[in-house]
């Protein structure tokens, strides 16, 4: 079974955008209310396969994409 | 009815864009970054799209930089209050709009110090005079892009070049021009763009935005409202990123679909056909109404340099009269008066008692046109 991270924003059009991005390069991500445990700044998280964690970034990153952390859950 | 108050607000509305507001009541009806469940993520997506879409447009490479506001009035507070500080300099022009004259006297009052260029009696603007009261003391440039009273456009591109070479920079009110003229806000080198969603546009009232250049450091800019923004709720302080740092409260979500759906509209319909289709409006009301003994147009009486906006007085009529007269008695809708701009006014010499304005739109036939045209001599010759 695969193991998930998620994404956590400063805002939520970061969260949105990022979405966006990564569903276009076909990564199976998902919009998800931010797990309580990690931080309240933004609503909504993006979660992805960790595995994949490095190639996501990267994108993100080549996006300018500003990104508050990323947490394995 | 015949529809010429187009520079109040369009109308009517691509059905397009009523469908888009239906839409986001029916099927995205959360609120945008406040909760985490399907509609509430709709609902953001809806926003983000739309700023990707006005980033686009106005060519801005981060679509965070994209503020969402009530209108062009907000979105120039929201500069004005914010960037300026008592013993600033602002060099604004004499055509401006309350929207900018306003606050200004206001913030003039805790010592701001403003200086105004008189445009000619056209509304024209000398770039000599711009270059005159331009110095190292000047922190901004506010000018219209065009004039919501004669429609003159003004030079944004050369006044940019020149407040830039001051270290000045430039705040641009493009409530008139923002979908009927193309406005690239790189290549122009504007520093902040205020436009309203419900003009030229064609999406509803009370949404607009301002577009800060990729280049500006915001952390000079205060807010102008602090508030909710969905994010850092653990913090009582504003967050410092875009577009939070200028967006709290529930934004207003269904107009902003509309503006959306409105902007594409002009986007398929090609800015440059809707720009050719105004200069023949413009040229068609200045010939019909220099064939009316007693009427006088200001502006510059040139389809190139004026948005689709014509004023008029008449000599032996009250424009109040003038109006009611194509109300009542013809269905034609204008407006009369002075257009919320008096200091335009008195460049032109028109004031106090105003204009009659023309302002044809998207949806104006050549025809309607010729009619207004047909009844005008009717009336003024009574």
């Amino acid at each position: 079974m695969n193991e998930y991270g998620v994404i956590l924003f400063f805002t939520t059009s970061s969260a949105i955008r990022s979405e966006k991005i990564l569903k276009k390069e076909g990564y199976t991500v998902k919009l998800i209310p931010t797990p309580r445990q990690f931080s309240s700044d933004c609503g909504i998280a993006l979660s992805f396969i960790w595995e994949e964690r490095d190639s996501v970034e990267q994108m993100l990153t080549e996006a300018h994409v500003e990104i508050d952390a990323v947490r394995k859950i | 009815m015949i529809y010429l108050d187009n520079a109040a607000t369009s109308w009517p509305k691509p059905p397009e864009v009523l469908k888009a507001m239906v839409y986001v009541l029916e099927r995205a009806g959360g609120n945008p970054g406040r909760s985490g469940h399907q509609l509430s993520i709709e609902a953001a997506r809806v926003m983000y799209d739309t700023r990707e879409d006005i980033a686009r447009f106005f060519n801005i490479r981060d679509p965070m930089r994209i503020i969402f506001t009530g209108n062009a009035t907000h979105a120039i507070n929201i500069v004005l209050r914010g960037l300026l500080k008592p013993g600033d300099r602002v060099v604004t022009s004499s055509m401006e709009h309350n929207a900018v004259m306003r606050p200004l006297r206001s913030l003039e009052e805790q010592g701001l110090i403003v200086d105004v260029v008189s445009c000619d009696s056209n509304g024209s603007l000398d770039l000599g005079d711009i270059v005159e009261a331009v110095d190292a003391t000047t922190r901004l440039v506010v000018i219209n892009h065009a004039s919501n009273v004669v429609g003159t456009i003004l030079p944004v591109a050369e006044v940019a070049s020149i407040a830039h070479k001051a270290g000045a920079l430039l705040l641009v009110d493009a409530a008139q021009t923002a979908g009927v003229m193309p406005i690239d806000v790189k290549a122009f080198g504007i520093d902040f763009l205020a436009f309203t969603g419900h003009k030229g546009l064609q999406g509803p009232p009370g949404v607009g935005g301002l577009v800060i250049g990729d280049h500006i450091d915001t952390s000079q800019v205060e807010p102008l409202m602090r508030g909710g923004t969905g994010s850092q709720s653990e913090m009582e302080a504003q967050p410092e990123y875009l577009p939070d740092k200028f967006e709290s409260g529930t934004p207003n979500i269904v107009g902003i679909a509309g503006l959306r759906a409105g902007l594409n509209w002009v986007v398929n319909k090609d800015i440059e056909l809707i720009r050719a289709q105004e200069k023949e409006f413009i040229s068609a009301i200045i010939e019909g109404l220099s064939g009316i003994k007693g009427v006088n147009v200001y502006g510059t009486l040139n389809p190139e340099k004026t948005v689709a906006i014509v004023s008029f007085t008449a000599a032996n009529k009250r424009v109040s009269e003038i109006g009611l007269n194509l109300d009542e008695g013809y269905g034609i809708l204008t407006r009369v008066g002075l257009h919320c701009a008096p200091a335009a006014h008195k460049t032109i010499s028109t004031f106090p008692e105003g204009t009659v304005r023309l302002s044809p739109g998207i949806f104006t036939t050549p025809n309607q046109i010729k009619k207004v045209m047909r009844s005008l001599k009717e009336i003024v010759n009574l």
